[in-house]
């Protein structure tokens, strides 16, 4: 798709006026799906998508459109010069917009991680053998995904990438359940089975019967799954400087004059090349911009739009200012050691439906899932019945931030609302002196 | 739209059924922010989704090839995919999981979409931005409107021959309110509609922009919404997103049957509950009704060619069927409703909600306030969060009052409450009669994997309920 591009936007800009700039990007996928039920076959199929998007400045003005790409050169390059006359027309009929950002000329970036992917005709029999005596419910996807971006000033970046993940839950017969995501750009085999009988494993722990907890205040451990649940917070009415401007961001407390935990850092880093830098207009992000350091607030996210509106600098964050490529920093509190360390809590391996109960205040609820435990004298009792919580960031990425673990895991991006998602979330576990559940 | 009759016929495949659907659906969305334009963006979408039943299986194949050929390698990638995943599938399906479907839908305007220029539309959300700005208290105000237009064709080898077409208007006017340290946000929510540009009658736009600014400012000096057990009545605007999630999702087949245990969840409603779980009170009555003209998810067929008609899903209080659709229904032993759809040509249908209602029952706003001696008054769905069971659930809200003897007095911030499904269902105690009952839509229902975002529609009275757990903010 890369030359088709590059013919479309060459043709595009070529029936350009003087006084009119364009932005192009595109995105798509050739992505193969199979939905899992009781480890059998419950939908399976392909997707090929592909879409245009359009930006057109005249006089002050803008107006955006996208078409969806048929992928044959001929019929697309009609379709989205149409597209551009459709554009031409309404411009000139829209108010003046006095924060709209010129597009800018910068270095042409351009990154492909082609890898070994599973033929979809092999997808059944490569997954569903060593799961025929398990309960799995789950989703696999894979193929190739792809962005570019490109202006009339003469940009042009493009960003490939062939990926697949296996994202599942095992369930017992008493309906507790495990999560794992297999993951990467190399179908192995032996890997995959490898990941899967240790994920099957863990149903062992499982076994006990459950303990329901009553509501109250536990100290507790969240694994990195969990972690990055809450980390995603940041993204919405969080870090963006944008909503912080606009009275709706949690994070308002902290620019004025609230700290996080000292153990508590987050950083936007591009660096292990999972999600490309270039943003949706082809702006390049520093390849890290440190948000939170030891607890105090460094940076937002910054678009260029908002840095005009506000009167700040730019870091070249997308229009919605959310995390892309979020890290948060690892601390001393060492894997081996995190029954002894928690001693007596709540050992809580993923989240579930979270949401800002009190976005000002910092507080957000949601839900234990999957393989959470009740943990005494550093050790599993008992799987417990899931809870609702509903603390505030202020307090479990703050004052009741005991430790952060030592190792980084790496949580992918699997969702797939109108298309395949990329990247992920790099996070540690925490350990809380208290984490308050409601219900 | 292409001739979908003449490529299925050159579908040159040997398969127990196939079917072409094709989308076209044009989303334009115009925002004013602070009195300047944030976006006038229109997005198109068009392609098909091919479906094939091969050994049991369906396989599907979405593109944007419109051409025959390419229709034609769908169709044989789908034939592939049905051949592969029937190895090891979950269930036998047959063709009568696909019922013929022959018709049209034209979903109800009076003002078409053309109607108003681009330059119009953003004239009427810059006046209604003006007013919101017109404050000093209001630190931002936002103007929206989006129209969707959308065209499906649908025709398969049993000769089905459906074509539905939808204009849906979803507008808001939302402000944020800043007075020392305390901010405060009041909005009409979002909320959608199938009509036409009527929805932006200036008077309409303009009411609705007073009642947004002038609670907002309330808002600021309000006190905390007090803590503890008490009675909640709640508005429509709050009792969307009550239905949607405590008993639109729990009563999904797919779910009930596990398709969705590794994403949205499970359901704690069984099959064996069907005829007996006793879910609410007596005045608890729920259809599943894609007939209502002007309701978000009103159609005539769903994406697997059922005719859409009304449905009790719970009579006076009783459990008495789910929903699902014909693949669920050939999986569960359970009727179905036409509720198998997907969010566009790109993903597989699945179990969803379409209108989801609670039927008014007989009484009056005021005779509900009367007989709470102390409790709440909320209004406008902020907060959302329930466990994968679908039991467990804590809503917050914008707007309240406090209900002292009888009365509504003073205004307050931050309402929340949480509750578990079926002991809060059997706390109604007075249902809204049709004074009370208002019909609304919400464009982001989210769910299914892949994953996909679709529109429902939840008509529903003003509701009182006892003794349910209150509480306010930080």
């Amino acid at each position: 798709m890369e030359n088709a591009f590059k013919k479309i936007s060459d043709k595009l800009f070529s029936s350009l006026n003087k006084d009119e700039v364009l932005m192009l990007s595109i995105s798509g996928e050739n992505s193969d799906f199979c939905r899992f039920n009781q480890s059998k076959v419950r939908q399976i199929g392909e997707v090929l998508d592909s879409r245009l998007s359009l930006s057109l400045i005249n006089d002050n003005r803008i107006c955006h459109g996208s078409i969806t790409l048929s992928r044959d050169l001929e019929n697309d390059l009609k379709l989205a010069e149409d597209e551009l006359d459709r554009l031409k027309l309404e411009v000139t009929q829209l108010p003046e917009d006095p924060f709209l950002v010129m597009p800018s000329l910068s270095d042409s970036l351009s990154e492909k991680n082609h890898g070994e992917l599973l033929s979809s005709n092999n997808v059944v029999d490569a997954i569903t053998p060593i799961i025929k005596n398990v309960d799995l419910a789950g989703i696999w996807a894979s193929g190739n995904i792809f962005r570019g971006c490109s202006n009339s000033m003469g940009l042009m970046h493009w960003f490939e990438t062939d990926t697949f993940s296996f994202d599942f839950s095992l369930i017992t017969k008493e309906e507790r359940m495990v999560k794992g995501t297999f993951a990467g750009n190399n179908w192995d085999q032996s890997r995959y089975e490898s990941y899967m009988e240790s994920s099957i494993e863990k149903l062992k722990l499982l076994e006990r019967d459950s303990v329901k907890i009553e509501p109250g205040n536990y100290r507790t451990y969240i694994a990195p799954a969990g972690v990055s649940d809450l980390i995603d917070m940041f993204s919405w009415n969080g870090v963006s400087e944008s909503s912080i401007q606009q009275g709706q961001s949690a994070l308002i407390k902290l620019k004025n004059k609230d700290r996080l935990s000292s153990c508590f850092s987050l950083e936007e880093n591009f660096s292990s090349g999972f999600v490309p830098r270039f943003n949706g207009v082809g702006e390049v992000s520093p390849k890290v911009l440190n948000i939170i350091d030891n607890g105090i607030l460094r940076n937002t996210l910054i678009s260029s739009r908002t840095a005009k509106e506000y009167g700040v600098d730019s870091n070249y964050a997308d229009d919605g200012e959310y995390l892309r490529s979020p890290q948060m920093a690892a601390g001393d509190l060492d894997e081996r050691n995190i029954l002894k360390s928690l001693d007596k809590g709540l050992y809580l391996s993923n989240l579930h439906y979270l949401n800002w109960s009190d976005n000002l205040g910092g507080r957000v609820t949601g839900m234990t899932r999957y393989a959470c435990f009740w943990v005494e004298n550093g050790e599993f009792v008992a799987p417990i019945e899931n809870m609702r919580f509903d603390d505030s960031i202020y307090n479990f990425f703050g004052q009741n931030l005991e430790s952060v673990g030592s190792q980084l895991e790496f949580i992918p991006s699997v969702g797939s609302y109108s298309s395949r998602s990329i990247g992920g979330n790099m996070c540690p576990g925490i350990l809380l002196d208290s984490f308050k559940l409601t219900l | 739209m292409k001739d979908l009759n003449t490529i299925l016929n050159s579908i040159d495949i040997s398969a127990d059924w196939i079917g072409l659907r094709e989308v076209c659906e044009n989303k334009t969305f115009r925002y004013i922010r602070d009195m300047n334009p944030q976006s006038n963006t229109r997005s198109s979408s068009h392609g098909v989704m091919v479906e094939v039943l091969s050994n049991g299986q369906f396989g599907y194949s979405a593109t944007s090839d419109m051409s025959d050929s390419g229709i034609n390698r769908a169709a044989k990638s789908a034939l592939d995919n049905a051949n592969a995943g029937s190895k090891n599938n979950i269930f036998n399906f047959d063709p009568s999981v696909r019922p013929k479907a022959v018709g049209t839908y034209n979903s109800p305007f009076i003002k078409k979409a053309s109607s108003l220029s681009p330059g119009q539309i953003n004239e009427m959300l810059l006046k209604s931005n003006k007013f919101l700005t017109s404050n000093d208290k209001v630190v931002s105000a936002s103007s929206m409107a989006m129209m969707v237009e959308t065209e499906f064709n649908y025709v398969c080898t049993n000769g089905s021959n459906a074509n539905q077409k939808f204009l849906i208007l979803i507008t808001d006017q939302a402000v944020n309110v800043k007075d020392g340290d305390v901010f405060q946000t009041r909005s009409m929510g979002r909320m959608g509609h199938q009509m036409g540009m009527e929805a932006l009658d200036e008077d309409v736009v303009m009411a609705n922009c007073e009642k947004v600014l002038s609670e907002a400012i309330e808002l600021l000096s309000a006190e905390e919404c007090p803590t503890g057990n008490m009675d909640i009545v709640i508005a429509p605007s709050q009792m969307v997103l009550q239905i949607h999630e405590s008993i639109g999702h729990a009563l999904e087949i797919d779910r009930i049957l596990g398709d969705e245990r590794n994403y949205a969840g499970w359901s704690f409603v069984r099959l064996e509950d069907f005829g007996k779980l006793k879910y609410g009170s007596d005045i608890m009555n729920v259809t599943f009704d894609p007939t209502i003209s002007n309701e978000m998810a009103s159609y005539m067929f769903d994406d697997g060619g059922m005719k859409a008609n009304k449905e009790y899903l719970i009579k006076d209080g009783t459990l008495i069927r789910g929903l699902g659709g014909m693949e669920s229904q050939a999986r569960s032993n359970t009727p179905a409703v036409a509720n198998f759809r997907a969010s566009s040509w790109n993903r597989a249908p699945i179990d969803r909600m379409a209108n989801l209602n609670l039927e008014p029952g007989n009484s009056s706003f005021d005779e509900m306030i009367s007989s709470v001696e102390k409790g709440v008054y909320v209004e406008t769905n902020k907060s959302w969060s329930i466990d994968d069971y679908r039991n467990k659930f804590q809503f917050g809200t914008e707007y309240g009052k406090l209900i002292e003897n009888g009365k509504l007095t003073k205004t307050i911030k931050n309402p929340n409450y949480r509750g578990v499904t079926t002991p809060f269902w059997n706390s109604l105690k007075m249902v809204g009669n049709e004074s009370t009952f208002e019909v609304f839509g919400t464009p982001n229902c989210g769910k299914g994997e892949p994953n996909q975002v679709i529109r429902v529609g939840h008509a529903t009275p003003t509701c009182l309920f006892e003794n349910i757990e209150v509480f306010g903010g930080v």
